[in-house]
């Protein structure tokens, strides 16, 4: 009777972390290989043959499709440099520059990776059309209501994250320190 | 007490063993994954366009909205692939992925260098199986190995504005995928 239940205890506890792990590993997207720069992260062995198997469950899970490395690179931001998430009810400001590429495009999702209605139907950027200033640097304004120059709605939901994609850039698993790859600060200036 | 403890630490590893065997697992398992979502409205070796993302409605989560897509779903179980992409004004690129959405290939235009993009996708059977003469006589032809005979090719292009859309779309809706039975080793 002992050994029943001993055994019963091991394997309650075996399934209880096993399966607690692997849903808080798939939860929170792990992945090996992450590339921090500023508060963006991308995953660039994610898209190749590499990818790890932590990789390979979360994308399964998700359902999306990885950017694969040979075409760009997937960096998000779920909070701003100080560490702050991104609420959409504040007035965030995304400026500088980003490392070089191709093109990019800048896009709002919600955490899940839908995109978030708003009355002008716009849900990103475009390396091409954004105003940037005479050297080169840009602002973007990610806002509730209206700014003047580039401004990316947030149609005022709780919590959002940016995605910037690289396309045919040099940024990539080899990529180690911010000099060599300068992403755009992000810095929440007003809040309700 | 001692045999409690020595229990839980058992659990604990078995536990570790469990979660492996679930990470593992899962991408074989997984019902939702993008190759299941794309499945039903895209038949096999034929090129389709994806609808673009709107907030309602979405094929799969973190689609580009900037992007025309279109993908193939190939099955090269009994013979090799042809595809051939026009290239759009501003970007356009070729993503391979395997039946379990693991990118393992990819090709833009600039990388091509050319108007039209055209390569051969087979699996090392089938490349192994080639004439020789094939090969050399056709330098310049683009072969890509599929570790998998099936999975989807993803064809995206650029609309750098979205005036610049309708040219997007227009520019992938010309792709084609086609299957091309190789040719035979003896003339």
């Amino acid at each position: 009777m002992r050994l029943l239940f001993g055994s019963l205890f091991a394997l309650v506890v075996a399934a209880l972390v096993g399966l607690g792990a692997t849903y808080f590993a798939l939860a929170r997207g792990a992945a090996f290989g992450a590339l921090t720069l500023g508060s963006w992260t991308a995953f660039p062995k994610s898209g190749t043959i590499d990818a790890d198997p932590y990789a390979r469950a979360s994308l399964a899970r998700s359902g999306r499709l990885p950017t694969s490395l040979g075409d760009g690179v997937f960096f998000s931001a779920k909070t701003d440099d100080a560490g702050r998430p991104l609420d959409g009810r504040c007035n965030v400001l995304v400026s500088g520059v980003t490392p070089a590429a191709r093109f990019w495009t800048l896009t709002l999702y919600s955490p899940e990776g839908a995109l978030i209605p708003n009355s002008i139907n716009r849900y990103g950027f475009t390396s091409q059309e954004i105003v940037r200033r005479a050297n080169g640097s840009f602002e973007i304004a990610v806002a509730p209501r209206a700014n003047p120059g580039n401004w990316l709605p947030t149609g005022g939901v709780d919590r959002y994250m940016l995605v910037l994609r690289l396309y045919d850039t040099a940024v990539g698993v080899s990529t180690r320190a911010g000099r060599e790859a300068p992403m755009p600060a992000i810095k929440t200036k007003a809040c309700p | 007490m001692i045999r409690w403890l020595l229990l839980l630490l058992g659990g604990l590893l078995l536990g570790g063993v469990v979660h492996l065997a679930t990470i593992m697992i899962l991408p074989r398992t997984a019902t939702q994954d993008a190759y299941a979502r794309i499945s039903p409205i895209a038949p096999v070796n034929t090129v389709v366009a994806l609808p673009a993302p709107t907030p309602d409605r979405e094929l799969m989560p973190f689609m580009d909205p900037a992007f025309a897509t279109a993908v193939c779903r190939y099955d090269i179980g009994k013979s090799p692939l042809k595809l051939t992409v026009p290239v759009s004004l501003a970007y356009t690129s070729i993503s391979f992925y395997t039946r379990h959405d693991v990118a393992y290939y990819a090709i833009n235009d600039r990388a091509a260098g050319r108007r039209v993009v055209d390569l051969d996708l087979m699996t090392a059977d089938q490349h192994n199986d080639m004439p020789e003469e094939e090969d050399v006589t056709a330098a310049d032809r683009l072969i890509v190995e599929s570790p998998t005979t099936s999975g989807l090719i993803v064809i995206r292009a650029l609309a750098t504005e979205p005036g610049l859309m309708a040219m997007a779309r227009n520019t992938i809706a010309a792709a084609k995928c086609q299957p091309s039975p190789l040719p035979q080793a003896s003339r």
